[in-house]
């Protein structure tokens, strides 16, 4: 880091110079802008500021931002940890978190799926972490099997990269076999719709739980060596270890396991890491609780279908929920997928809906057989809900929405 | 479905391991929910590719998917002979986007040609650009139906021959070649829309019910689909071009859809 050239250290406070003033000017955190400055100046400042350091990569269609954070957690025992923990995952954002830290020797990127193989070549990582491929986005995003193979390619091409892998996704098991050297977890894969086929051969695989397997090439789940049994992670030596999240669900319980496989091949012993992760309660907004007029509100952000089956898997039972959907830009303009989701899991409750696109989900709740109440928008359904708690589940830009109206609430 | 009070309406849902990859599923949905809002008993069958497909069923849904899946359910489709056997028996299809270019003569997947299931007087080829966004337009008179409405989302141009005759007049949106849109023949419907195409237009799904039944049906109180419809159309035709998601918006935007991201 010390030993930067002149052009990466100019380039590096030119970096540091726009994301304040960005910053200051309330337009955003600074991330993408300042990375832009940086790299237009020195197009290797990536893989300039990586040198020297162990890096982590976190990528998968789910659970990235989140993972990312506790792995920064569990590496916090060993000191100054570099991380973009704001969701700006692609290059530009990476680039200002190397930036922003020069003296921590170990650094966590989430990164978006589509760049994993430019941070591969760039950052040189010491692990590399893969968590879920779903669908997400389909009026312009990768279909999932071409995203896998893109995934595949790239780690081919770095062979001597350890990787984490989830043993419960075909594709991500596929893509991780690229490289001889892979830590298995058992990840969970509550959505299965997008493998129901061998990624290598394409016949039909055959599924009895979380095992699968195909009968015409073999391709096979491989064991898991870390897993979640209720409430404990179990690592590869069989230790467990006993969770104490602020964060609900079984996903966020899986997304904890990867977190530790990373820290132990980081060098953070399991006992000293999972207590890191009790420290994190909400990140940029998701899982934050808001308070209006009585109401607890529980933000959840969930942008595909399998983020919301995940979503409704975290419910407190009985608690009215607000179901929010957005069509902007980043949210993707096509909402059929929302016909993807099963909703069952929300009947029996007092369900509120909201967004742009409410009209969508209220045909979608009715034909799924479920009572729901259409409001204008999220102060509305609030103003709906009894004095109490309340769950929100909201796509990308309907949950950014609910985060200005509370201060941007993190 | 026969003549008989006792049976049920049989829904065939076609290769859902292959091509259900934009909610088409929800065409199944829709029609399962209108017809049991009618009384109408229902039974959902569904077709996985390694089974044969049944020749007994009422309605055929087939959905969209990738070049890969396309051309290997074309394959099993044309092996199996099953699905061309229901439609000599009069039963009534309902196909979208890759499942629509099946029912062609002939379709482009992964570079080459491939013969489809011929069901249609349908070819279909691929464009220079992929169309993406929100479709309206006006639907063959003789079928009797208000404005259609949808999102498609395809690389096709689809080439409608004089035996069958396109769905819809094109008013805003690419579909057959940006003049019109889907074909229908007989009771075969094809369309380029998602959204799901019937949770967007319930008198389609109310038509496909009628050929299918030979019954004409009470009319539902459909308050949301109605909303739907024309909160879709206001925004397709109203002017301003406001969340459409028209154009090829693919890969390349991610970067800045990420300066958008941090904005918000």
């Amino acid at each position: 880091m010390t030993n930067l050239p002149a052009r990466a250290r100019l380039a590096t406070a030119l970096l540091r110079t726009a994301a304040t003033l960005s910053r200051v000017s309330g337009r955003g955190d600074g991330s993408v802008i300042g990375g832009r400055v940086g790299l237009k100046v020195e197009p290797r400042l990536l893989a300039m500021l990586s040198e020297n350091r162990q890096v982590a990569l976190i990528s998968g269609t789910n659970g990235k931002t989140t993972t990312t954070r506790f792995t920064a957690a569990a590496l916090g025992a060993l000191g100054p940890v570099a991380t973009n923990s704001f969701g700006a995952n692609m290059p530009t954002g990476h680039t200002t978190a190397l930036a922003k830290m020069p003296d921590a020797s170990n650094a966590v990127l989430e990164v978006d799926e589509h760049y994993l193989p430019q941070l591969l070549a760039e950052a040189r990582p010491r692990v590399v972490a893969l968590l879920n491929l779903s669908r997400d986005q389909l009026d312009r995003a990768m279909e999932v099997g071409m995203l896998a193979e893109k995934w595949r390619t790239a780690l081919a091409a770095h062979p001597d990269v350890h990787v984490i892998a989830n043993a419960d996704d075909p594709m991500v098991t596929w893509a991780a076999k690229a490289v001889p050297n892979v830590t298995w977890i058992a990840g969970g894969q509550r959505w299965q719709e997008d493998s129901w086929a061998c990624p290598e051969c394409g016949k039909r695989l055959d599924r009895y739980g979380e095992y699968w397997r195909c009968t015409n090439c073999g391709l096979t789940r491989p064991s898991p060596q870390w897993s979640v049994d209720g409430n404990a992670v179990v690592d590869p030596t069989g230790q467990r270890a006993e969770l104490s999240l602020q964060l609900p669900g079984q996903v966020n319980r899986n997304n904890a396991a990867t977190a530790l496989a990373i820290a132990a091949e980081f060098g953070v012993p399991l006992a000293e890491a999972v207590p890191q992760l009790s420290t994190v309660r909400s990140i940029a907004g998701r899982y934050a609780v808001v308070r209006r007029d009585g109401r607890r509100a529980r933000l959840l952000l969930a942008k595909n279908p399998a983020g919301w089956l995940e979503a409704f898997d975290m419910l407190d039972p009985g608690c009215p929920v607000t179901l929010c959907l957005n069509a902007r830009e980043v949210d993707g303009y096509d909402t059929s997928w929302i016909y993807d989701v099963d909703y069952a899991p929300v009947a029996g409750r007092q369900v509120l809906v909201t967004g742009d696109r409410r009209f969508d989900l209220a045909v979608r709740l009715q034909v799924n057989g479920i009572a729901f109440t259409v409001v204008d928008s999220f102060a509305d359904a609030l103003r709906a809900a009894p004095e109490g708690n309340v769950e929100v589940i909201a796509n990308y830009t309907a949950f950014q929405d609910i985060r200005a109206e509370f201060d941007r609430v993190n | 479905m026969s003549t008989s009070p006792f049976s049920s309406l049989r829904l065939v849902w076609l290769y859902p391991d292959l091509l259900s990859t934009y909610g088409d599923r929800g065409n199944l949905q829709v029609l399962a929910f209108r017809a049991m809002s009618r009384g109408i008993d229902v039974d959902i069958v569904e077709v996985t590719s390694d089974k044969h497909m049944p020749t007994e069923g009422d309605i055929y849904l087939i959905g969209g998917g990738e070049d890969g899946p396309q051309a290997l359910a074309c394959e099993r489709l044309i092996a199996d002979g099953g699905l061309a056997r229901a439609v000599n028996r009069g039963a009534v299809i309902f196909s979208v986007c890759a499942g629509y270019q099946l029912m062609g003569s002939s379709f482009m997947a992964k570079g080459q040609q491939y013969a489809g299931l011929g069901l249609m007087d349908i070819q279909s080829q691929r464009g220079e650009t992929r169309a993406v966004g929100e479709l309206a337009g006006e639907v063959d008179p003789r079928l009797g139906l208000p404005t259609l409405t949808g999102f498609e989302n395809h690389g096709g141009r689809t080439f409608v021959g004089p035996s069958a005759a396109p769905l819809v007049r094109v008013t805003a949106g690419v579909g057959n070649d940006g003049q019109t849109e889907g074909a229908w023949a007989n009771r075969i419907i094809g369309t380029y829309l998602h959204g799901p195409a019937l949770a967007r237009n319930p008198a389609l799904a109310d038509l496909l019910l009628a050929w299918a039944t030979g019954r004409q049906l009470g009319a539902l109180e459909d308050r949301w689909p109605e909303a739907l419809r024309g909160e879709r159309l206001a925004a397709v035709l109203g002017g301003g071009g406001k969340g459409l998601g028209r154009g090829d918006v693919r890969g390349d935007m991610r970067g800045d859809m990420q300066s958008a991201m941090e904005m918000i």
